[in-house]
């Protein structure tokens, strides 16, 4: 287990060094910095001494090479943009972000699942066809769109929530949390509903089919001729062997719902990450747009590396397993 | 059928866990908080970290200048009660007496000669307003003054853009230098603030939000009644409208054109537009000897008189403003917008147009009978609608034989590709697209020497003359206004370059873009020329 974790650690170094590079090679394309840096009327001399000493017209290599140098030493420079450091705009964004996904992440699963069972267990009541019609819907429209919509219903013609923000704050250290008040909390319904409807919908399809599989089998029969109740069967022996799939599609989403955050936060113009992003990305703002990059990848490994553990958890045949077979799928 | 079903299920959902809030009282906000939302957000709290206008103008609030502008952009007294030059290189400033900066401490001169040399060094972006100065120096704990290395009639105007700092406190928090991007330091002037304006800085969370707060002690009779003030950065334009139908902001500063016909209908709110001073033209390739997007070898089609001439009397204005702008463009025949110092009346008439066939006609006798072929750019962030006007230019070309390609492209690509390299070496475009406003002196010098002198590395007029137009009368008569300190006879000057260069059709003015913001009804404000949002003149019922 142990040898397992440390050579999935080894691999997200690997993985990040490549994220970086390919970033680095990108930035070159994404335009000139400098002229978004300075006012209208800066010089010539001025605007080629600016360059020069931010390292821009070294090969994109060299770049990186010095970007990663700094990193490795926890330097990640000062943004273009605002002069700020860094690391600290996005550890001021990222808690903005992360509560964002968490609720994103529990309307999905706390919803998709159960009316996922509750479709595949009713494949042919009314009720589950028009769930399945309406989650069409939820996965074709774009998250824009859906943000838009709720705004307007909720924020504009009914007038109960926040149209936009993240509401009042509780700092904890360098944490500020919108959990404890309650500006905070109703801030988060809309944006939580627009980040987490495809993830809803994507979840809640996977859970039916795999339902439908697991209730034709043989286990099931006996366990109905045991004479087991239903909650039991649904619950403990249906959904338990319906989970290892689920588990891997929801871990890659929510590695996706903080990826993807940028377009439900620049909607609901939300202090995250993606909105920084995104503000990175018009203005030509690459140590921002490294840094950010490295952090979205690190996730990803970290996340992916918590799913290969929760099937030693959810699938009892794997326990007897090497670990190295389990991390292959 | 299924689309309403999906709805009725996010709004059950959604109305469940609204309903759970609702219980939670609703704190009544103080009767006099104003809360605004623009798409970006204040880049920083240095007044020198950008010679940008919504960074300028949103200091302005906190900071002040030693001379500000008026409602009409006029020049009053702020922190000088005096002003003026006491020999033609020399400026004074008598200081305002008994101004506290907001931590208490008194404003002296010290304060002005420590701001001004900041302003002039380290990472400043504002260094460009001190190309003529020799030395500040204190005469005086109420007194500066200025030796300039030649007469410099502009200063004043000028500075209006500087504003002054503590000196004290900026020795304290070691931020004595302005902040630079190249230093891998932070500058606690990047998220403080003190200065001596009308409202004091509360919070500062970049991105997120600023709150100011009225300053009690302030020099200055208040002309607004507000006592809290919030500003919220709202990148999407869809959610920035949706958020003042909602009452969230009372106040919106870029209202995107598409929904100000929207704006108007809602009777609870004002939309508030006017010109802004800043000119979108076109220019042309007038510097190589052979255009590089073109099919013409050998020679450079816009180097004819003519054919600018063609080309200018083609572009229908007026539909652009119709179509394209949706109303909200002011069209002209100057480089210098209605406000700016220069700006001449009886000249701002575009010639009338032609039509296809005459306009044909002159490329012909250009020997260009059969048209021709040219790369156009464009940038696609930058202006009010910029790449819509590009098209709507391309098929009004199209129709006198001219085939336009056109590049559109986001700001920072944009700008690289067509501005003057550092050696002065012309960039890389044939016709273009630019905007521009004198927002450093207000005065149509600036306009002449950035873009219509002869670009020149020795001189560094012309630096933003990407055509390379060159006439050297009007070269003559841009160095003589520049230290004219005589107003009838710079006048005179300046009307008789303008007409050289309009003459001469050396560029394509096409609009000034209008300003346009929205309010809530019960707000009122006043909406400058320049773009700035002056908090001092808000009220709110």
């Amino acid at each position: 287990m142990i040898a397992f974790i440390l050579r999935r650690l080894a691999q997200a170094v690997g993985v990040l060094l490549a994220v970086g590079f390919i970033a680095f090679s990108l930035f070159t394309y994404i335009g000139d910095p400098i002229n978004a840096m300075v006012g209208q009327d800066t010089s010539m001399e001025d605007r080629e001494e600016l360059r020069r000493k931010l390292g821009l017209d070294d090969s994109p290599p060299l770049q990186f090479a010095r970007f990663i140098g700094n990193a490795a030493s926890g330097r990640f420079g000062l943004s273009y943009r605002t002069s700020d450091p860094v690391g600290r705009l996005i550890l001021e964004r990222l808690p903005a972000t992360l509560e964002l996904s968490l609720c994103a992440a529990i309307f999905a699963v706390g919803l998709g699942v159960p009316l996922g069972v509750y479709t595949g267990l009713y494949p042919r009541h009314w009720t589950s066809r028009a769930l399945q019609a309406v989650s069409l819907i939820g996965i074709s429209l774009p998250t824009f769109l859906i943000g838009i919509m709720l705004i307007l219903f909720f924020a504009v013609i009914l007038n109960v929530l926040p149209s936009f923000g993240r509401g009042d704050t509780v700092k904890f250290g360098w944490w500020t949390s919108g959990f404890f008040t309650w500006s905070g909390l109703k801030a988060l319904i809309l944006p939580s509903i627009t980040l987490g409807l495809f993830q809803l919908t994507l979840i809640m399809r996977l859970v039916r089919s795999e339902m439908l599989e697991v209730m034709r089998t043989d286990y099931i029969k006996f366990a109905r001729a045991r004479g087991l109740s239903n909650r039991a069967i649904n619950f403990g022996h249906a959904l338990k062997n319906t989970l290892v799939p689920v588990i891997t599609i929801t871990g890659l989403q929510l590695g996706a719902i903080i990826a993807f955050a940028i377009v439900t936060e620049t909607v609901f113009a939300w202090p995250g990450m993606g909105q920084l992003f995104v503000q990175s990305v018009q203005f030509g703002d690459i140590p921002v747009m490294a840094a950010y990059l490295l952090l979205v990848s690190f996730f990803f490994v970290v996340i992916n590396m918590i799913v290969d553990l929760l099937y030693f958890v959810v699938d009892p045949r794997l326990r007897g397993m090497g670990a190295a077979a389990a991390g292959r799928h | 059928m299924a689309k309403i079903s999906r709805w009725g299920l996010a709004s059950a959902a959604a109305f469940a866990l609204a309903g759970a809030l609702a219980i939670a009282p609703v704190s009544q906000a103080s009767a006099k908080t104003f809360k605004w939302a623009n798409a970006g957000d204040v880049s920083s709290m240095d007044p020198y970290y950008r010679n940008e206008t919504f960074l300028l103008a949103f200091l302005e609030n906190i900071y002040e200048p030693l001379v500000r502008r008026d409602q009409k952009l006029g020049l009053e007294a702020a922190l000088a009660v005096k002003w003026g030059q006491s020999s033609p290189t020399v400026w004074f400033f008598d200081l305002r007496q008994g101004v506290k900066f907001h931590d208490g401490t008194p404003f002296t001169a010290d304060d002005v000669v420590f701001s001004l040399n900041r302003a002039n060094s380290g990472g400043s972006n504002m260094k460009a307003y001190f190309a003529s100065v020799k030395e500040i120096r204190k005469a005086g704990d109420f007194r500066v003054e200025v030796e300039t290395k030649y007469p410099d009639p502009l200063l004043a105007s000028k500075w209006a853009a500087i504003l002054i700092m503590s000196k004290a406190w900026a020795e304290k928090n070691n931020a004595q230098v302005a902040s630079d991007a190249t230093k891998n330091e932070e500058n606690f002037a990047t998220r403080n603030a003190m200065g001596t304006g009308a409202f004091v800085l509360r919070e500062r969370k970049a991105g997120e939000k600023t709150i100011l707060v009225k300053n009690p002690n302030w020099w200055d009779k208040p002309t607004h009644n507000l006592t809290e003030v919030i500003f919220t950065p709202v990148a999407n334009a869809a959610t920035r409208v949706a958020a003042l139908k909602a009452g969230d902001i009372d106040m919106m500063y870029e209202v995107p054109p598409q929904d100000t016909d929207n704006l108007k209908r809602d009777a609870n709110i004002n939309v508030i537009e006017g010109p802004e001073t800043r000119v979108v033209y076109l220019g042309f390739d007038q510097e190589r000897d052979e255009l590089l997007e073109s099919n013409i070898k050998g020679k450079n089609p816009f180097k004819d008189k003519r054919v600018r001439e063609a080309f200018y009397r083609s572009i229908d204005v007026e539909a652009i403003k119709r179509t394209v702008m949706r109303g909200q463009s002011f069209p002209t025949a100057l480089m210098v917008a209605p406000g700016i110092n220069g700006y001449v009346k009886e000249l701002d008439k575009r010639p009338t147009l032609l039509k296809p066939e005459e306009a044909k006609k002159l490329l012909a006798d250009a020997g260009y009978p059969q048209g021709f072929e040219v790369g156009f750019d464009c940038p696609n962030d930058r202006y009010v609608n910029d790449e819509k006007i590009c098209q709507a230019v391309v098929g009004m070309l199209a129709r006198i034989g001219i085939k336009v390609n056109l590049l559109a492209q986001t700001r920072s690509k944009y700008f690289t590709k067509i501005l003057r390299k550092s050696d002065f070496k012309p960039g890389e475009t044939s016709f273009y697209m630019l905007g521009w406003s004198p927002a450093a002196t207000y005065d149509v010098h600036n306009v002449f020497e950035a873009l219509i002198q002869t670009p020149s590395a020795a001189s560094k007029k012309g630096q933003f003359n990407v055509s390379g137009y060159s006439n050297k009368a009007v070269d003559e008569l841009a160095d003589k206004m520049e230290a004219e300190t005589d107003v009838a006879k710079r006048n005179a000057m300046i009307l008789e370059a303008t007409k050289l260069y309009t003459q001469d059709y050396a560029y394509i003015p096409l609009h000034q873009q209008a300003v346009v913001w929205a309010a809530r009804k019960n707000v009122s404000l006043h909406q400058p020329a320049d773009n700035r949002f002056p908090l001092r003149f808000v009220t709110l019922k």
